[in-house]
């Protein structure tokens, strides 16, 4: 691969046949798709084993003796075994399937914060959180009078640790935050935020969105206390998520949502419930997107997870070589290590939806808008910017295309200044 | 023409760049205030009723260039119509964003044509207009009338 302009351990080419997806085209142009942040695409190895549990094994789980609810149910658990081993999780008995991060994170919030918070207890968030890891406590700032405290950014647009440092107080029980940036691209020190949390006598909950699909995830390495995730994030069908937590602070929680399976024993007045992780899974789970996001998980190892990494910085150094030296366009993020495959920029004067519409065109498909980081807008004066972001599957050849569809953008409304 | 060429016409290039009407309006007679949740675009849409026309029309707001054209376009379009025009023009613009040719009342509005293709963008396009709706509702039911 000679005509390469960025050196990565892995080959997106040879990858990409894993990807019926990107073979489209797009208004008669080949598909570049660079907005994995939002949901990634899925390999045959994904679909095919969903299709295989549907064919071959479907059932419910955890209900009968027959024999096809016992295969459906060892899948499931197998899948459980297998996110579990992802994270390097202790045991798979802490990991509870979820529908995203979202209710992970809300999970989090309404259990354990409802369990353990009250009025006067502070959160401590940085301004750049995704909406799904700020509205849950919302909810709690305004039901128990909680109070939120927000860390800002460094110059170079990372969460201010020294600001962190200083945020957590003797009222501090929870500290909330990404692993990586949905829109910064930054990687959080987890550990370091972890030590500066356990020292206070709080918990860390880690919004794994972004992290899980292109950074290595240990769980006991980031000494973390909960982690959440979402498997269309990382090649696994929507529809389902997970949450890591503490085994021991699981085993304390009250149930999130009530219904059949988190039941011990239920009489007309009264129901006791089901130890971890089961009391935390109401109702028929997603037994055949566990199925698939297992598939997943296996795939990213087969491919190694240091490798994504460091083809997604790879990439993400070559973008930002060819857009830094543009004169009208901004990007967003901190510059050198601990940066993921995420590039949110805008172009003077032009409007984020109009290059998107633009890249579009071009069958190039970026995200525009606020990216569910309304408040991230306002710190850094855009609120709405365009964001392209990378993965396993994407080539140099694609981030030349965007550049250069960039280029063309700007001088098109350029010419109406 | 290229397809961008086609869909960012002049005439929207140009409001775009240099809105008409833009700024809050003294003697606003209702303040109507528009959101467009799922992409953060938000504006804010003056009116000066007086018996039963618009004498005065003029919004704020941030948006993209389809948005904003569309906005600075609309202020030109309704200034001057009794609410009843303004709500048939609203009905005629919205037919075309779904896809109808143009009525010919819509005069200039018919560079926006081009989002009937674009359903990603619909939105964009009638975020003013929908402020304009509610706005006049508003002040169909303050006069007691409503059709």
């Amino acid at each position: 691969m000679l005509h390469w302009r960025v050196m990565s351990p892995l080959d997106p080419r040879a990858l990409r046949r894993d990807f019926p997806i990107l073979e489209r085209t797009v208004n008669g142009h080949p598909l570049v798709y660079l907005d994995s942040a939002a949901s990634s695409q899925k390999p045959r190895q994904v679909v095919e084993a969903m299709a295989a549990y549907y064919y071959g094994h479907h059932a419910n789980v955890h209900r009968g003796a027959h024999t096809l609810s016992v295969e459906a149910t060892d899948a499931y658990e197998a899948a459980r075994e297998r996110v579990a081993g992802f994270l390097h999780a202790p045991d798979a008995r802490s990991v509870v399937f979820t529908r995203n991060t979202t209710e992970a994170l809300n999970l989090i919030v309404s259990s354990w914060g409802g369990a353990n918070l009250v009025e006067g207890d502070e959160v401590v968030l940085s301004v750049a959180e995704h909406h799904a890891n700020l509205v849950p406590w919302h909810f709690l700032k305004r039901e128990r009078g909680i109070v939120l405290r927000y860390v800002g950014l460094t110059d170079d647009q990372r969460v201010d640790l020294d600001a962190l440092a200083a945020a957590i107080g003797e009222r501090t029980r929870v500290v909330a935050t990404f692993h990586m940036s949905n829109v910064l691209g930054a990687v959080n020190q987890v550990r370091r935020i972890a030590d500066l949390a356990h020292a206070a006598g709080a918990v860390l909950v880690v919004d794994g969105a972004q992290g899980a699909p292109h950074l290595p995830v240990d769980v006991q390495a980031l000494a973390c206390d909960f982690y959440a995730l979402s498997g269309h994030k990382m090649l696994g069908p929507t529809g389902v998520g997970a949450l890591w937590a503490r085994a021991d602070l699981l085993e304390g929680m009250p149930p999130f949502l009530g219904g059949g399976e988190m039941i011990r024993r239920v009489t007309l007045d009264d129901s006791t419930y089901a130890g971890i992780p089961a009391r935390f899974e109401a109702g028929t789970p997603p037994v055949a997107e566990a199925v698939g996001l297992a598939a997943a998980v296996a795939y990213l190892e087969a491919v190694g997870m240091e490798a994504v990494a460091d083809h997604d910085a790879a990439l993400v150094r070559y973008a930002l070589e060819r857009l830094d030296g543009l004169s009208g366009v901004t990007v967003y993020g901190p510059r050198g290590p601990d940066r993921g495959g995420i590039v949110t920029f805008n172009i003077d004067g032009v409007h984020a939806h109009d290059v998107a519409t633009a890249l579009d065109a071009e069958g190039i498909a970026i995200r525009s808008g606020h990216h569910c980081a309304q408040p991230l807008g306002g710190v850094l004066g855009a609120s709405a910017s365009a964001r392209a972001s990378f993965y396993l599957y994407t080539t140099d050849d694609e981030v030349d295309r965007f550049v250069d569809a960039v280029i063309r953008t700007r001088d098109f409304f350029a010419a109406y200044a | 023409m290229s397809f961008l060429e086609s869909l960012y016409k002049d005439v929207i290039l140009e409001h775009y760049k240099r809105p008409h009407n833009r700024g809050a309006l003294d003697e606003a007679t209702y303040v109507q205030e528009g959101i467009n949740p799922s992409c953060g675009d938000e504006l804010t849409l003056y009116l000066r009723v007086e018996d039963g026309v618009l004498r005065g029309v003029a919004f704020e707001g941030e948006g993209c260039a389809i948005s904003q054209a569309s906005a600075s376009l609309m202020t030109d379009a309704v200034k001057d119509r009794s609410i009843e025009q303004a709500l048939d023009l609203s009905r005629a613009f919205r037919a075309m964003i779904r896809g109808k040719p143009p009525a010919p009342e819509l005069g200039e509005l018919s560079a926006l044509q081009g989002i009937a293709r674009l359903h990603a963008r619909v939105k964009c396009a009638t975020l003013a207009w929908t402020t304009l709706d509610a706005a006049l509702g508003a002040s169909e039911a303050e006069a007691g009338g409503g059709s």
